[in-house]
């Protein structure tokens, strides 16, 4: 099949309508709009439904409500607006309901910037919204693996009738690559009998909820939860392990700033200095084993992040005490160099060979 | 024997939690008789609110759904936009729809959606414990209005209806009580027909349902009943004040 040169928002809105996404709720914010512009245009024409809510917080709450009758649902935003979000998410969560939220996110807190950042991993993958919930997060790096992987997480959605996030930055969003749509990889998915469709006086009524006022029961429903979380775990990381042979240091990256980091490692390389990368491509379930990966020549860890290091506990978690964790990283919409990357390596391993 | 009243099916046999004198056990009642009656429960799919009414989720006998404090028209309309030909009802209460969901209901009338929303008024945050509403009184006293809601501080309350009647979209619009046998009776013609511009396919239908809250509000349920009649028909008037043509 042949490959189109595609913005990165637009590719990901082709993604979704090739993956089944009938139905796509937005609100606009930079640096996302061409996604729901792209909806707006498209839906309609493959036999979808694209609204523009009044906000971030109607159109996750309009996410819920149609995931409940079983559709393949999407929202989209950027960092403020998924702070909005939250809320919903954590009800669809609650309520096991399958559904796509893709996040270009930007320089924060608060109104922050609007250029890329990863300042949202705590937001991502440490909850955002109340209750003991996680998202599967998906993080690519190239637009290629952007289409990939928004139509894996339609099919991870409904595999755990959980919230999908995709996770890019304003470059993902902004940038254009040649991208292949290729046929999703289908799951076996059971039939969704718990959707709102109406009884049709013929079974019993179906309820969207996340409350229990009983609390064995809602411990009953956490444990449930839980269940389905350790499955992930279990069954979902990916990573990527790039130039690890006789490495004596190893960067953990992901999304955009990985590429950067390659560039790097390749610096780097022709000066003699061998350094590995460790790439989540799920920061939810992160990619623990990966570390178990790491060959005896390592001697640290470095984080490389567009934040403040919001990946460093996670890293030191996976490395569980075996290595030292630094940590080099832009913040506010700075994008980090390799020339930069490279005297930090070169500080942490005492210079040249 | 001949069965002169039973419940309706559009209910199920789950006994309800209200307190005594609480009108949420009628409303909830015609709204089931008249689902039923248009032969569209099979159907219906309805979200619940957060408030004494969350779990209306048990007592209405159609798919249902809850949704978050003042969520529902955003729910409501996700569900109707995948379900064009369901009947899809939101059932709120003041502190749901008159706060924190004001603006949810106002876009969903707005771009008229297809939905009928059913706004219980009892002036005051029922389940929480009698907290003050936008729908409180003036002098109205509550737990975080102690000395009586005062204009300067809290504004006048807020008319629903009024200003849903000024959106475009909101086709039908009116405001019942269900303080009197005769009002019930008109109050479920009322809700009829704001089902009936639904099916219709004409817009977005609201009904205020003047409701007591004895519990809160400090009174026996028939105190509460002659409060609503004395305090709050003068301030929320009943009546239509938006309907289409069709449906007159």
């Amino acid at each position: 099949m042949a490959k189109i040169l595609m913005k990165g928002n637009e590719a990901l809105g082709a993604a979704a309508i090739k993956a089944g996404c009938k139905y796509f709720f937005g609100y606009p914010i930079t640096p996302q709009n061409e996604l729901p512009e792209y909806m707006s245009r498209e839906m309609p024409k493959n036999g979808g439904v694209f609204l523009q809510a009044e906000s971030e917080l109607a159109a996750i709450n309009m996410v819920y409500g149609a995931a409940g009758t079983g559709a393949r649902v999407m929202t989209s935003s950027s960092s403020p607006g998924v702070a909005l979000k939250q809320e919903g998410i954590s009800y669809i969560a609650g309520a096991q309901l399958p559904c796509v939220i893709v996040n270009i996110s930007r320089g924060g807190p608060g109104l922050g910037g609007i250029q890329p950042s990863q300042a949202d991993y705590f937001q991502s993958t440490r909850g955002g919204g109340n209750g003991d919930y996680r998202l599967l997060v998906y993080a690519p790096a190239t637009l290629q693996e952007a289409v990939d992987l928004v139509m894996e997480a339609f099919e991870a959605a409904d595999f755990y009738r959980n919230p999908v996030m995709v996770l890019g930055d304003g470059m993902i969003g902004q940038m254009m690559e040649p991208v292949e749509f290729k046929e999703p990889t289908k799951r076996e998915l059971p039939p969704k009998d718990w959707a709102t469709t109406g009884t049709d006086m013929k079974r019993s009524p179906n309820i969207i909820n996340s409350l229990s006022l009983d609390a064995a029961e809602l411990e009953r429903m956490n444990i449930n939860l839980k269940e389905k979380y350790d499955l992930m775990e279990k069954n979902e990381v990916r990573y990527e392990i790039f130039n690890m042979e006789n490495a004596e240091l190893v960067m953990v990256s992901y999304g955009t700033t990985s590429r950067i980091v390659k560039n790097a490692i390749a610096a780097l390389k022709k000066e003699g200095i061998n350094v590995g990368l460790i790439r989540p491509i799920t920061l939810y379930p992160f990619p623990n084993k990966a570390f178990d990966e790491i060959p005896d020549t390592v001697k640290s860890l470095l984080s490389v992040e567009m934040s403040m290091g919001q990946m460093i506990d996670d890293i030191k978690i996976a490395s569980n005490g075996r290595w030292p964790v630094d940590f080099y990283g832009r913040s506010g919409g700075m994008i980090p160099k390799p020339d930069d990357i490279v005297a930090k390596v070169k500080e942490i391993i005492g210079g040249a060979k | 024997m001949t069965v002169v009243f039973q419940r309706t099916k559009g209910l199920t046999e789950k006994p309800y939690h209200y307190c005594p004198g609480c009108t949420h056990g009628i409303i909830h009642r015609l709204v089931g008789e008249v689902l039923e009656e248009l032969g569209v429960l099979g159907k219906a799919i309805g979200v619940a609110p957060v408030g004494c009414s969350v779990l209306a989720y048990d007592y209405f006998n159609c798919d249902m759904h809850e949704a978050a404090h003042g969520r529902a028209p955003a729910v409501a309309t996700g569900v109707k936009r995948v379900l064009p030909d369901h009947v899809v009802f939101t059932y709120q209460g003041d502190g749901d729809l008159a706060s924190i969901g004001t603006a949810e209901v106002i876009h969903a009338a707005h771009r008229g959606e297809k939905i009928t929303t059913i706004f219980v008024n009892n002036a005051i945050y029922g389940m929480t414990g009698g907290q003050m509403a936008p729908t409180t009184l003036i002098g109205q006293k509550s737990t975080t209005s102690p000395y009586g809601r005062e204009v300067s501080h809290s504004g006048m309350p807020l008319k629903i209806s009024e200003m849903m009647a000024t959106i475009a979209g909101a086709v039908f619009v009116e405001r019942v009580s269900v303080d009197t046998p005769a009002n019930i009776r008109k109050a479920k013609k009322v809700i009829k027909k704001a089902f009936e511009v639904q099916l219709e396919g004409k817009g977005f239908g609201i009904v205020e349902v003047l409701s007591t809250c004895p519990t809160n509000w400090g009174m026996t349920p028939t105190e509460s009943l002659k409060w609503l009649q004395d305090n709050m028909m003068p301030y929320y008037p009943l009546g239509n004040f938006r309907t289409p043509e069709e449906v007159k």
